[in-house]
């Protein structure tokens, strides 16, 4: 069983699917990595209404 | 049904990857990444890198998307011009809707991670850059006056001012200046290079200086902007983006760039055609030079620092 040589036309559009998937992944990487970091410095941390006891203290 | 009837059918709106990125502009967009790269590094204000790379990209991304939408407002005029028009929408390659569609959508795209990954207001710059470049300068200053290139050079002098933005969330004098530096910087580089592609701008009807006032007088414009822009640059080198890195290497551009722009003054047409405009075209080369050198300089100063060897 032999398969047909893909067209110029298939390749082209493989390469844009292989380069749209691409993008996405890395997109999904940044927003994941933005997102730890943001985390972890405590940016999403909403504002405190008040002082907690410690801070009333000092 | 045959092969090739399928293929006629399927070429239609197939194209590659890579048109749709040279959609982007990339050789602009590396200017944008660049420049804002140096503003955001430059500022007193550090950045986690993860959040300096993510920014840079989303700037890139718009720059890109301003581009998509100039090349989809300006395809007829590109078809005309040698310089553009192997570019995707006047060759075939992407239709004009695509090009608006993309553009469009990454203009959002971008500004709203741009928000997400720093601060309102280098999404608010660069919302306004988009809006200047695809608005005031590709659909109404470009094909309307003679000036076009002065103030539509605004548009590509924001980015570093963005970066600065990232970092620091508001505008200073130093990031003022860099706009500053970029802005004054583009009549004469753009203006060199209409001098020795002019009957391309003059096929397509485009209003350049060369077209509508003659070639001495852009002569005389190069000159004069030349010679604004030296104590702008210089100047810089005085407040807290400067140093003695930048200074020097300021202070030889600048001798080096006016003298260029002295001997273009000094040159009429039947000079310039006899040698193909080679002082034209060493200028337009000396200005890519002294761009990519002043914020180089800019960007060691700020990489010596933390060393206590950059800055004054």
């Amino acid at each position: 069983m032999s398969f047909r040589e893909p067209h110029e036309l298939h390749k082209r559009r493989s390469g844009r699917n292989i380069g749209l998937g691409l993008v996405l992944a890395a997109f999904v990487a940044i927003v994941f990595g933005m997102t730890v970091v943001k985390v972890t410095r405590g940016d999403m941390e909403p504002p405190r209404a008040t002082p907690t006891p410690q801070e009333a203290g000092s | 049904m045959s092969d090739a009837s399928i293929n006629t059918q399927a070429n239609d709106g197939e194209a590659g990857f890579g048109d749709y990125f040279a959609l982007l502009k990339p050789r602009v967009m590396s200017l944008v990444v660049f420049t804002a790269l140096v503003g955001l590094l430059a500022a007193p204000v550090g950045v986690h890198p993860m959040i300096a790379f993510a920014s840079v990209l989303f700037i890139a991304v718009g720059g890109g998307a301003s581009g998509a939408l100039n090349m989809w407002w300006d395809a007829d005029i590109d078809q005309v011009m040698k310089r553009t028009a192997s570019r995707p929408v006047p060759s075939g390659r992407v239709t004009a809707d695509e090009a608006l569609a993309i553009g469009l959508t990454l203009s959002a795209f971008a500004v709203v991670m741009l928000w997400l990954a720093s601060n309102a207001v280098a999404a608010g710059l660069l919302a306004f850059t988009i809006f200047f470049y695809a608005v005031v300068y590709t659909m109404w200053l470009k094909r309307w006056t003679p000036q076009n290139i002065v103030i539509g050079g605004a548009a590509g002098a924001f980015p570093p001012m963005i970066g600065w933005a990232v970092a620091t969330g508001g505008i200073s004098l130093e990031s003022v200046l860099m706009f500053a530096l970029v802005f004054m910087w583009t009549p004469p580089h753009f203006w060199a290079l209409a001098l020795f592609m002019n009957s391309d701008y003059e096929k397509a009807g485009v209003p350049m200086l060369t077209v509508t006032h003659g070639r001495r007088s852009t002569r005389v414009h190069i000159l004069v902007y030349t010679i604004l822009l030296a104590p702008l640059a210089i100047g810089a080198g005085f407040t807290a983006i400067g140093g003695p890195i930048y200074l020097t290497v300021s202070a030889v551009l600048n001798g080096l760039f006016l003298l260029g722009a002295v001997k273009i003054w000094r040159r009429d047409e039947d000079v310039a055609g006899a040698d193909n405009y080679r002082t034209e075209k060493s200028f337009f080369g000396l200005s890519l030079l002294y761009l990519f050198l002043h914020f180089g300089a800019i960007l060691a100063e700020a990489a010596l620092r933390p060393f206590g060897m950059g800055g004054w």
